[in-house]
């Protein structure tokens, strides 16, 4: 009965603790349950040892293709990733431990958390951040419906520069509920202002917009904030952290509630997750936040400590009626997130947004040097850009992959009329070489 | 500690960058450009790495106390599991759903759908969708199912309700009211189910779905769990199973066999993945086939060839419930779980998570009031009332047990129980420590008798003790000015 992974007992255990129990087999422990009501099958194979399993993982991995150069981003990027991140959130003290409801015993956790909302502040320009969400998309799900709330209102526009993924989630989130929400298709790759100044009135609870956005343009919003805001409505801003090394904040713009996706923060590509969502806006709107918000108190020697917060906004008091039905969030990716920005540092993130966008320059330069290809000029870009090329994109993208060049995201698929676009991400990670291999290798694709 | 703002010198360096390989670019209109730099840490790399492994010392934890936190399954995370995951690091997401990518991430994908199947077969769903980010997103997804299939029913409006217990997780009504509904809560009877009669005649036509955990939050079977999916039935109503308590019935009972339509489950919790001090985790949503029509793109599908593809544009699908394909790398590691115990191993699981339930319930029934005096499955509830009467709540219970090297119990849930003790100790903890920490919890009792200020007083071993909570509501600081 031991032969098991991870279930420590004796049989001889198991008997003594039968009978402390006053049963005569473990099978009798299950008989609240009618015998009409048992499983008939169960057709999961042996086990293995923690070799094979491990063999077999490796075998699955390498299925894959490995060792790719990475020129793409729609929401997740290759970015260098300091050694420290994965030692110290690693440490199983951290990993293994559950949300921190008794804080006592759980100051690790809360202070680590605590510092992540704070850099989250003062990376944005915000007054206040909770302790994670779930990912870029659930966050700007969650923003609007924290402006549903905070306006009573029921109408959401949203800039079709955004993340296609993120508007996705958006409107899977509030498909059953009683909200409008506009996609406002873009003009020149940028927010279409015409139109939504004809849509903007006081029905509306919140405009979403993206910076950079997902043709990679650079946007100012200073002048829409304060355009939403005579209509008592707000700005919500879903924005790329790396890019705040260089940008200008969400804070600086009048904006009511930033979110993003910190994946880039020290967190894996992984096929996709874990990552983490973050939220902060300004701080009256503290008591709309969704999710878990760490906060500073004294114990009864005045000592300092941190507790989770303003729980009465939270499914475990209010229920129904919370302000969100987030339980576990994605704390150690904000943990990740922390170390991350702790470790590159103050201009460590400056230079590192700058080589960003040098080095997407440089491509940026070399690609439109290629006969027929030009660069969509209407805004200026960061670390990605959108080319014009003389065919469709997605087959000289599907020609680069047989080469080890994920060469960008051709944007038909996203935007009706766009075939010949490609949207091209360039990281610090890239380096000259294998931009140089891009350019030659996308120029022999077009040019056939 | 202090914080590591405090520790910041300016100019002070962290982890050195790569020289630049290209030119400087001509520099950003100004309006683009941030004023000042955000004031981030700047400390050396060795006190970065002393703040935190210090912080990391003023944690418990699974490795390194026995955390018996009802409800959430605090079960060894194997170490092999976290290598597994690791293999997965450098694959960027995008890359399948780009033109002619899925070809290069076979591995992935192939994963995800054996996974799904996996899943499939132990809960007794027709199709899984591995999308949905943590126990809580999976509910959310499975009442957003719910209320296409009804809508594509042309009966959209007509739905309005979903049934919840009253001992219900706070995440079942709040994702059913995120998903636009109204909720109808019915009181638990004595015998420690939702009450059958004030089930019934909650229930009519326009009940969209019935939520339930089973076990429930009490640790107990509803031996009427067909029946309440019959009535729900014949209403129209889809029967939701709440998946946080898988690890009870593994091989025992599969909830699409008893009736329930939908399910998550909380891979962070029956399989064995990390709980990451509040996530990451990931909630897997397994339906019926009359639902797969409906479940979030894109949906990974198996060619004839045995070739993983996605499948995305479905017109009843509810969409995206994440941006990509979920939380990959723990969906990894409860991979890696699931094919190394194997059937029998996980049989095995269920089988001394309810032995090791028990045997906690049976040896501290003479100390702790147990509400609901029966046979358990994975966890049990106990109330601290016996103490009350000495002054002594469960949350003193629950800082004493600090003060002796243990994580407590849930406390105060389920929210039923006055003074809710709720323990779950899952399979991987031996008889030794499972006698050591009953022995703790009859010295707590005791001491509520002889001397209850020593619990009122608990913690006293910690870094901190007792914290103001008051204050931190009340002066909502939750960032540190720079
Ligand atoms: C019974 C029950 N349901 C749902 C949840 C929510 O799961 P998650 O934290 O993964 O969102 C929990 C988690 O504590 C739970 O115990």
């Amino acid at each position: 009965m031991n032969d098991s992974h991870y279930c420590p007992h004796t049989p001889e255990e198991i008997q003594e603790m039968l009978s402390a129990i006053g049963v005569a087999s473990v099978e009798e422990l299950f008989s609240p349950i009618p015998s009409e009501l048992r499983a008939k099958t169960f057709n999961l194979p042996p086990g293995l040892s923690e070799f094979e399993t491990f063999d077999k993982m490796k075998s699955i991995a390498s299925d894959n293709g490995g060792g790719m150069s990475a020129f793409v981003g729609g929401g997740f990027y290759d970015h260098i990733i300091p050694a420290a991140v994965d030692h110290l959130s690693g440490r199983a003290e951290f990993y293994t431990a559950y949300t921190p409801y008794q804080p006592e015993c759980s100051q690790g956790t809360l202070q680590a958390l605590f510092e992540y909302q704070t850099a989250i502040c003062r990376l944005t320009g915000m007054g206040v951040s909770n302790a994670s969400l779930y990912d870029g998309g659930t966050a700007c799900a969650e923003a609007a419906m924290m402006a549903l709330r905070i306006t009573g209102r029921n109408k959401i526009i949203v800039d079709g520069c955004v993340n296609p993924f993120s508007r996705q989630v958006l409107k899977t989130y509030l498909y059953n509920l009683d909200v409008e929400v506009i996609e406002i298709a873009p003009l020149d790759g940028l927010l279409n202002r015409e139109e939504l100044a004809g849509m903007l009135d006081e029905s509306v609870a919140a405009v979403l917009v993206q910076n950079p956005n997902f043709f990679g343009c650079v946007d100012d919003f200073t002048a829409l904030a304060q355009q939403v805001h005579a209509l008592d409505a707000l700005l919500i801003a879903s924005v790329y952290p790396i890019s705040l090394g260089l940008l200008a904040t969400p804070g600086e713009m009048g904006v009511d509630i930033t979110v993003g996706d910190g994946q880039s923060l020290g967190n894996p590509l992984s096929f996709g997750g874990p990552s983490f969502g973050f939220i902060a806006a300004k701080k009256a709107h503290i008591r709309n936040m969704p999710g878990r918000i760490i906060g500073e108190t004294v114990d009864k020697q005045g000592r300092r400590g941190f507790v989770l917060t303003l729980q009465a906004r939270e499914q475990h008091i209010k229920r129904h009626k919370a302000t969100s039905n987030i339980c576990s969030n994605q704390g150690l990716c904000a943990l990740r997130g922390l170390i991350f920005l702790s470790a590159i540092g103050r201009q460590g993130l400056v230079d590192m947004a700058r080589m960003n966008r040098d080095k997407a320059e440089y491509a940026k330069a070399q690609l439109v040097s290629i006969p027929g290809v030009t660069a969509l000029q209407s805004a200026a870009t960061f670390n990605e850009f959108t080319i014009f090329l003389p065919k469709p994109a997605d087959g000289v993208v599907a020609e680069l992959l047989r080469k080890d060049i994920i060469a960008g995201v051709p944007l038909g698929q996203y935007y009706q009329g766009s075939e010949n676009c490609l949207v091209v991400t360039v990281t610090e990670k890239r380096s000259r070489k294998e931009i140089d291999l891009l350019v030659k290798e996308l120029e022999v694709a077009v040019c056939n | 500690m202090q914080l590591i703002y405090e520790q910041s010198v300016n100019g002070r360096r962290g982890v050195k960058l790569p020289v630049s390989d290209v030119p400087s670019a001509a520099e950003l209109p100004e309006n683009l450009l941030r004023r000042e730099s955000a004031a981030l840490p700047e400390v050396s790399e060795l006190d970065l790495v002393r703040h935190f492994t210090n912080l990391s010392r003023r944690n418990y934890s699974l490795d390194t106390n026995f955390y018996p936190l009802g409800s959430c399954t605090m079960k060894y995370n194997a170490k092999v599991l976290e290598n597994a995951a690791a293999l997965f690091a450098p694959f960027h997401p995008m890359t399948a759903l780009l033109p002619g990518g899925v070809e290069f991430c076979q591995g992935s994908l192939g994963m995800l759908y054996d996974l799904g199947q996996m899943l499939a077969d132990i809960t007794g769903m027709d199709e899984v969708t591995t999308q949905p980010l943590a126990g809580a997103h999976g509910e959310m997804t499975g009442i957003l199912l719910i209320a296409a299939y009804h809508a594509a029913r042309g009966n959209k409006a007509k739905k309005k309700y979903v049934v919840v217990p009253d001992s219900s997780h706070g995440t079942n009504p709040a994702s059913a009211s995120i998903a636009g509904y109204e909720i109808i809560t019915v009181p638990t009877a004595s015998y420690g189910d939702m009450d059958i009669e004030l089930f019934k005649k909650a229930m009519n036509d326009e009940v969209a779905a019935v939520m339930m955990t089973c076990p429930n939050t009490l640790g107990l079977f509803n031996p009427h769990i067909k029946e309440i999916s019959d009535i729900a039935h014949s209403h129209d109503a889809l029967m939701y199973y709440d998946g946080a308590n898988l690890n009870a019935i593994m091989g025992k009972v599969k909830p699409g066999d008893v009736g329930f339509d939908v399910i998550h489950v909380n891979l962070h919790k029956t399989f064995g993945t990390p709980h990451g001090g509040g996530g990451p985790g990931a909630g897997p949503v397994g339906v019926k086939k009359e639902l797969i029509p409906f479940l979030p793109q894109p949906r990974i599908v198996m060619n004839d060839d045995g070739q993983f593809l996605l499948e995305d544009q479905k017109a009843a699908s509810i969409g995206r419930t994440a941006n990509f394909f979920g939380n990959f790398s723990v969906m990894a590691k409860a991979y890696a779980y699931i094919i190394m115990l194997g059937r029998d191993g996980l049989i095995r699981v269920s089988e001394q998570a309810v032995l090791n339930a028990n045997y906690i319930k049976e040896r501290l029934k003479a100390y702790y009031d147990l509400p609901y005096d029966m046979t358990c499955m994975h966890e049990c509830v106990f109330s601290a009332s016996k103490q009350l009467e000495h002054g002594v709540h469960a949350i003193d219970v629950a800082k004493f047990l600090i003060d002796k090297g243990y994580h407590p119990p849930t406390v105060y849930f389920p929210l039923i129980v006055k003074e809710a003790i709720m323990i779950e100790p899952t399979e991987t903890e031996s008889k030794a420590t499972l006698d050591a920490f009953i022995d703790v919890m009859i010295e707590a009792a005791m001491t509520a008798e002889t001397n209850p200020q020593l619990l009122h007083d608990a913690p006293v071993t910690t870094p901190v003790g007792r914290l103001d909570e008051t204050k931190a509501a009340r002066e909502q600081n939750v960032c540190c000015i720079g």
